[in-house]
C-alpha cells in the first residue's frame, strides 16, 4: 500500500513538472519543410527524429539524404547530414560506417531514389550487410520531378509518363524492395509499414526504432519501408491520399516483417 | 480535458488533423491566412480535447503542441 501511493505520488509529480504532452523535438531543426500540404514524408521524417533523440543518439548520428523531394532533409534534421548524388546514398553511408563504426548511420530515400537509379547500390549495401539503417519511402511516383513512372508505380496507374497507366507489358512490373532484399544474408532487418493512421504511425516508429538498435547491435543491414503518399502528384487532397494508398498500395506492398535476424530467438 | 496549440508557421492547412480528431474540434481557419498562404487549423474547444494526440501524429508539419 505505501508503494503505491508513492508510485502515485511520483507520478503526479512527473504530470506536474512535465504538463506536455506532444512538442517537436529538438532532433529536428525550426526549419519549415518544403513537403506539400499533407505530404507523409513530414510524418517519417518526424518519427527518424524522434527516435534518434529517443535513444540518446541525435549527436551520433550522420544522415544522409537522397535526391528528391527530401534533398534538402539536412536542413530538417539536427544531426550531421550529408547529401549523397542522387541514389547513391547507401554508397555513401557504407563510407561514412567503416570510417566512423562508432557512429549510427541512416539514409533516408524515396522510390525514384532508391529502386531505381540507386538499386544497384541498395542491393550492394544490402548483400554486403553493411551496418547501417535505410528509411525507404514508398509513394510509388517521382515526386519532386513532377509526377514520372516510379519503379514502384501500380500496373495500371496514371502518371506524368504513363497517361495510360503503367501497361506491364513495355514498363514491367513494380519492384517489391522488402521481398527482393529479403534473400540477402547480409540483410538484418526488413519492415513494411505505413504511416495512414495514428495506430500506424505508432507501429512505423517501433519499426524505424528497432533498425536503429540493430545497427547499435551491430547486427548489419536493416531497412524500414514506408508506403506513403504524393498527394500533389497523385492530383488528390491529403485525405483522399490516404484512401488511395489503403485502397492500391497496401494490397500490392503488403505491410509486415519481410526478414528479422532475431526472430526466434 | 487538454490545451492544443498549433503553430501557424508550420501550419500548411493540410486538414489531417481535422479528419484524425475524433472529437472533431479540429478546424481550418478560413478567415486567416498565414504567411505561407494557407488557412490553419485551431482547436475550437479544448475543454472536449481527450489528449489522445491523434492530431499530433498526424500532423505531417510538427506543427501541434498538446500540454495537460
Ligand atoms: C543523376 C540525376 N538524374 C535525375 C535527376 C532528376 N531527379 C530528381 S529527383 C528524381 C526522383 C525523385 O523521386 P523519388 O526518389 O521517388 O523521391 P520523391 O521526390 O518522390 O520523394 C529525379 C529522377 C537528378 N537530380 N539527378
Ligand atoms: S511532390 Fe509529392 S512527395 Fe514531394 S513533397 Fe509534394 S506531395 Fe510530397
Ligand atoms: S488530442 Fe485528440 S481530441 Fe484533442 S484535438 Fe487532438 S485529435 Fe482532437
Ligand atoms: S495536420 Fe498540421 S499542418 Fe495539417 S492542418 Fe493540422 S496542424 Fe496544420
Amino acid at each position: 500500500m505505501a508503494t503505491k501511493t508513492a508510485a502515485t505520488a511520483t507520478q503526479r509529480n512527473k504530470a506536474e513538472k512535465n504538463p506536455i504532452l506532444f512538442e517537436r523535438t529538438p532532433a529536428l531543426t525550426t526549419a519549415i519543410t518544403n513537403y506539400c500540404p499533407g505530404c507523409l514524408h513530414g510524418i517519417t521524417q518526424r518519427l527518424v527524429a524522434e527516435n534518434l533523440e529517443k535513444l540518446g543518439i541525435t549527436g551520433t548520428t550522420v544522415g544522409v539524404s537522397p535526391v528528391g523531394c527530401s534533398v534538402i532533409a539536412y536542413e530538417f534534421y539536427a544531426c550531421d547530414m550529408v547529401q549523397a548524388a542522387h541514389g547513391r546514398a547507401p554508397a555513401v553511408a557504407t563510407g561514412l560506417k567503416r570510417a566512423h563504426p562508432e557512429n549510427t548511420v541512416f539514409t533516408y530515400q524515396g522510390d525514384g531514389d532508391l529502386a531505381s537509379i540507386g538499386m544497384a547500390e541498395t542491393i550492394h549495401a544490402a548483400t554486403r550487410g553493411e551496418n547501417i539503417t535505410v528509411i525507404f519511402i514508398n509513394n510509388a511516383i517521382y515526386g519532386m520531378t513532377g509526377g514520372q513512372m516510379a519503379p514502384t508505380s501500380l500496373p495500371g496507374q496514371v502518371t506524368q509518363t504513363s497517361p495510360y497507366g503503367r501497361d506491364v507489358k513495355t514498363a514491367g512490373y513494380p519492384i517489391r524492395v522488402c521481398e527482393l532484399l529479403s534473400s540477402l544474408d547480409g540483410v538484418a532487418f526488413l519492415q513494411r509499414v505505413t504511416v495512414d493512421t495514428p495506430s500506424n504511425v505508432r507501429k512505423a516508429a517501433k519499426a524505424i526504432r528497432k533498425g536503429f538498435e540493430y545497427q547499435r547491435d551491430g547486427l548489419g543491414f536493416s531497412l524500414i519501408e514506408v508506403v506513403s503518399t504524393c498527394p500533389t502528384n497523385w492530383g488528390m487532397t491529403p485525405y483522399a491520399a490516404l484512401e488511395w494508398l489503403r485502397e492500391n498500395m497496401l494490397p500490392y506492398y503488403p505491410l509486415g516483417v519481410y526478414k528479422d535476424c532475431k526472430a526466434g530467438e | 480535458m487538454a490545451k492544443v496549440t498549433v503553430d501557424i508557421e508550420y501550419c500548411k492547412g493540410c486538414g489531417l488533423c481535422v479528419d484524425f480528431c475524433p472529437q472533431e474540434i479540429m478546424q481550418l481557419e478560413t478567415e486567416v491566412i498565414t504567411q505561407k498562404g494557407y488557412h490553419p487549423a485551431h482547436c475550437v474547444d479544448q475543454e472536449s480535447c481527450t489528449a489522445c494526440l491523434n492530431c499530433a501524429m498526424m500532423c505531417p508539419d510538427v506543427a501541434i503542441m498538446i500540454e495537460r
